[in-house]
């Protein structure tokens, strides 16, 4: 049955792949086309931050010009923020929430086209200033205003042209998309349950997608309202951000956090689902305390709207403002403890097998308490008055998005690759890509931090010598050439394991959710019958018709 | 243990720290009272945020080396285990307390550092940040100097601190000067303040921490705090009007002619432009644009002559003057001491 399917897979001509992706609106396809749009970003941001590690690896340095790189790192920043991490994760919740609850697509499919074709319009138009932004009268250059675009500086005085419009435009575009995709997702997960799937039974990465588009509706709005008031400042004479007619560059900074904050919860939460999903099927044992982790996502998502202003320590708000941001921030710990507490419970007692996936999900553990651990540091406000604006602040937030969610998604990839193409992808390489990247990431990223502490402020495009920086900057850009290589490999994975890779079969993983339940890759309609079950482990139940989880849930 | 390696590493060796490994902007050597406070409460919270990490980590590390699948496994399940109130109770509570512990230390510090009053002789200082580069104005002392801030030490037995009025010209900037006290950001109408008290003399470099445009990076910051004696001095010094040499009066009729004074100005000529730096004492300085370079007369020649040559994308154009006219001008720069 699966060798039937990828035979057919192979047979379809060029052309009528395009047509397929352009007018299709089933879920596994547009699933796919949000992981391919998200793997070219991917691959963009990475040229663009090797560029500004070659640029930082030594004092002084020429390689690039303070305007080039500007645009580097507001093009980095901006790029994996809305078209590398949220499409690939839009992109696997698209595939598998239907899969996982026993729908046969998502609840509105045709939005969900809409949503995507949003997004990626907004991507390529972000990548059109290169050749636009500059009008006619130049060459054209991309936005320069940092990707969280501080007023005044997006003001025409300072940022005349046409640049920060494509900027704005973009973020508005891909706003829409992500709107669309958050509803979507709701809709859905509340609806489209298959018979027998209560909430409480519902898979955790479900769940973390249900409370992520709760997420994305709160927050993706502010920014749109964000974007629409810039737009009017600049061209009808709003002055909303305009401080000589007595508006508020304040303001900016409070509607672009309160979406930038719990944006970052939208982009994990997710991937703490698929740490949910793999955790537990590689240490052969069921979840554990799984309604203690569906409430401290949902609380996360909660406590994370009342946290922004933490990006905001050091822009004068009064003491007890300030006290009340270090005191919501810290309360995030409790939840994300518990996180991984029943993570390293499951993992207890369990017999664990080092899969690839499951290499990935333990380096996302370890990672993510340090992660976790330096977050605080920054909530503690007086501490952050010095590591705000640092390469400490950099350096943590790479380690959350790089070495927690990257890496998750890394694990995912191996995880259901094999689901959706029908074949596995190469343990060996796997591996290899797993250790490589692995070293890559903490030998640029662990050594990030010192610069930080030793008064390296962020966005620098050089720096003098004798400042004590240089050689964590060396380290840094030497780890950022291993952390290419790892992609290098994984993508050369992707590709040979798409033609010669073992094939997979429904379930290779011995796995218990419904998705494993259909053909490797699933037909159109997912599932011939739909599917009923009785507990969070359908599978468990069938291979276990005498100790099913049923009788304990 | 934390404290001990850091306190270690940091503060006896490179208290002047200016070629110490750990370079002359380590937050963990700290100057003056606020980056003091700052220092204690990071110490303190290391230790606390040390010990979680080796007990989770250590709990981790222990939990993937003992349960792996051995080789003769009999590939049974293990045993199905669904969860435990007592133990979510446990690791809910616990991190509660710990949460609750840092946040009052924390209050604490935010309030003592936040919430100072100013005693009796402290120094004010008015800070406009610029594209890119910074101005002081000593509203006590009537004058305005620029990119280089000098305050005096602050004895502990009388405390004279320097309280800096927090303003910008265009757009956000923030006041790094780690070893005095945290950053502050500039913003336009948004008038911020912050202190510092600092207990020993010397040099303290800082920069410009807050995203402001392409020359960010060169937005250095020098803070010499003087002893009381020396910073009377060079307040008296800053308080004449520039010297009039007639050896460069063709330069200093070039600096009207050309435009300088359009931005700059020079008290006790007609020059009063404001958006540029004062330079009626330019050459009181040690570096131009910002920290940029060091003053010497050939660099000055080469930024007057081009001044994106060392800090591309400064506000200042290159102007339109012969060899011979950048000769007199940077003749005229020269006797501004």
């Amino acid at each position: 049955m699966a060798s039937e399917s990828i035979a057919l897979r192979v047979h379809k001509s060029p052309l009528h792949v395009v047509y397929e992706c352009v007018a299709t609106a089933d879920h596994k396809k547009i699933g796919l086309m949000y992981i391919v749009y998200a793997l070219l970003f991917l691959v963009v941001m990475g040229i663009e931050a090797i560029l500004m590690r070659i640029q930082l690896s030594h004092a002084n340095a020429t390689f690039l010009s303070p305007e080039v790189f500007n645009r580097l790192f507001t093009l980095h920043g901006t790029t994996g923020v809305f078209f590398v991490a949220m499409p690939i994760l839009f992109g696997f919740g698209n595939y598998l929430v239907p899969l996982m609850i026993g729908a046969r697509d998502m609840a509105f499919p045709r939005l969900n086209a809409f949503s995507f074709w949003m997004t990626a319009f907004g991507g390529f138009f972000l990548y059109a200033s290169f050749f636009a932004g500059g009008g006619l009268s130049q060459a054209g250059s991309a936005p320069d205003v940092g990707w969280f675009a501080y007023a005044p500086l997006t003001s025409p005085t300072f940022s005349p042209g046409h640049s920060t419009d494509y900027w704005t435009l973009s973020l508005l575009l891909a706003g829409v998309g992500s709107i669309g995709a958050a509803v979507n997702f709701i809709a859905t997960i509340l609806c489209m349950r298959c018979p027998g799937m209560t909430l409480s039974r519902m898979p955790l990465l479900a769940w973390m997608n249900l409370v992520m588009g709760g997420l994305i509706l709160v927050t993706i709005s502010p920014l749109t309202a964000a974007q629409l008031m810039l737009m009017a400042d600049r061209y009808i004479g709003g002055h909303f951000f305009d401080t000589a007619a007595g508006g508020s560059v304040v303001m900016w900074m409070h509607f672009f956090w309160i979406f930038g904050h719990p944006e970052v919860y939208v982009l994990i939460i997710p991937c703490f689902g698929f740490v949910s999903e793999i955790v537990p099927v590689f240490s052969r044992k069921a979840m554990f305390g799984y309604p203690a982790m569906v409430a401290a996502s949902v609380s996360i998502g909660f406590v994370s709207l009342g946290v922004w202003a933490h990006h905001m320590f050091t822009v004068g708000m009064p003491s007890y403002g300030n006290a009340f941001f270090v005191l919501t921030t810290m309360v995030v710990a409790v939840p994300t403890g518990i996180k991984i507490f029943n993570w390293l419970a499951t993992i207890w007692g369990g017999k664990i097998r080092f899969a690839t996936p499951m290499l990935f999900c333990i380096g996302f553990l370890f990672q993510f308490l340090i992660a976790g651990l330096t977050g605080i540091m920054l909530a503690t406000a007086p501490f952050d008055w010095q590591l705000s604006a640092s390469y400490f602040v950099v350096a943590h937030f790479h380690y959350v998005i790089v070495g927690g969610i990257l890496f998750t998604i890394f694990a995912g990839f191996y995880y259901w690759y094999p689901k959706i193409t029908g074949r596995m992808l190469n343990e060996t390489l796997g591996k290899w890509h797993f250790w490589i990247f692995l070293i890559g990431f903490h030998l640029t990223f662990d050594f990030m931090h010192i610069p930080g502490l030793l008064g390296m402020p962020r966005r620098v495009y050089t720096y003098e010598a004798g400042r004590g920086w240089e050689t964590w900057n060396m380290i840094s850009s030497i780890g950022a050439i291993f952390q290419a290589a790892g992609i290098l490999i994984f993508v050369y994975n992707m590709i040979v394991s798409y033609f010669h890779g073992a094939l997979a079969g429904n379930d290779p993983w011995d796995a218990w959710t419904l998705e494993w339940a259909t053909t490797s890759p699933p037909p159109d309609y997912n599932f011939a019958g739909v599917p009923a079950v009785r507990s969070r482990r359908p599978l468990w139940d069938i291979k276990h018709p005498d100790d099913p989880d049923w009788k304990y849930e | 243990m934390v404290a001990a390696l850091l306190s270690w590493a940091t503060l006896p060796t490179f208290a002047d720290a200016r070629d110490g490994f750990f370079g002359p902007t380590n937050i963990f050597a700290p100057d003056s009272t606020p980056a003091h406070s700052i220092f204690r409460l990071s110490i303190f919270e290391l230790e606390v945020e040390g010990a979680i990490f080796v007990v989770v980590f250590s709990l981790l590390a222990y939990a993937i080396t003992k349960f792996r699948q051995r080789k003769n496994d009999d590939d049974s399940e293990p045993p199905q285990v669904y969860g435990s109130n007592q133990m979510e109770l446990a690791w809910t509570v616990l991190p509660v307390l710990i949460v609750v512990v840092l946040f009052l230390t924390t209050a604490q510090v935010i309030h003592r550092v936040q919430d100072a009053r100013r005693p009796p002789g402290t120094i004010e200082v008015t800070v406009v940040a610029h594209q890119f580069w910074w101005e002081f104005r000593y509203p006590q002392y009537g004058f305005v100097a620029s990119n280089e801030l000098h305050v005096p030490l602050s004895a502990p037995q009388l405390p004279t601190p320097t309280f800096l009025a927090l303003q910008s010209a265009d757009v956000d900037h923030s006041f790094w000067v780690p070893r005095l006290a945290g950053k502050t950001d500039l913003i336009p109408n948004h008038p911020n303040t912050m202190w510092i008290d600092p207990q020993e003399t010397g040099l303290f470099l800082g920069q410009c921490s807050q995203y402001c445009g392409v020359q960010h990076a060169k937005m250095l910051q020098r803070v010499y705090v003087q002893s009381r004696e020396e910073f009377n001095k060079w307040v008296h010094a800053q308080q004449q009007p520039a010297a009039s040499d007639p050896a460069v009066a063709s330069g200093s009729a070039l600096f009207i002619t050309k435009a300088c004074f359009a931005c700059h100005t020079v008290r006790g000529t007609i020059a009063a432009g404001i958006v540029g730096p004062d330079l009626t004492h330019l050459m009181s300085r040690d570096t131009i644009g910002s920290g940029a370079v060091p003053l010497t007369p050939e660099n000055l020649r080469q930024w007057v002559h081009n001044p994106a040559s060392f800090k591309p994308g400064s506000l200042m154009p290159a102007p339109d003057i012969t060899e011979q006219e950048l000769d007199q001008i940077t003749a005229y720069l020269l006797t501004l001491r």
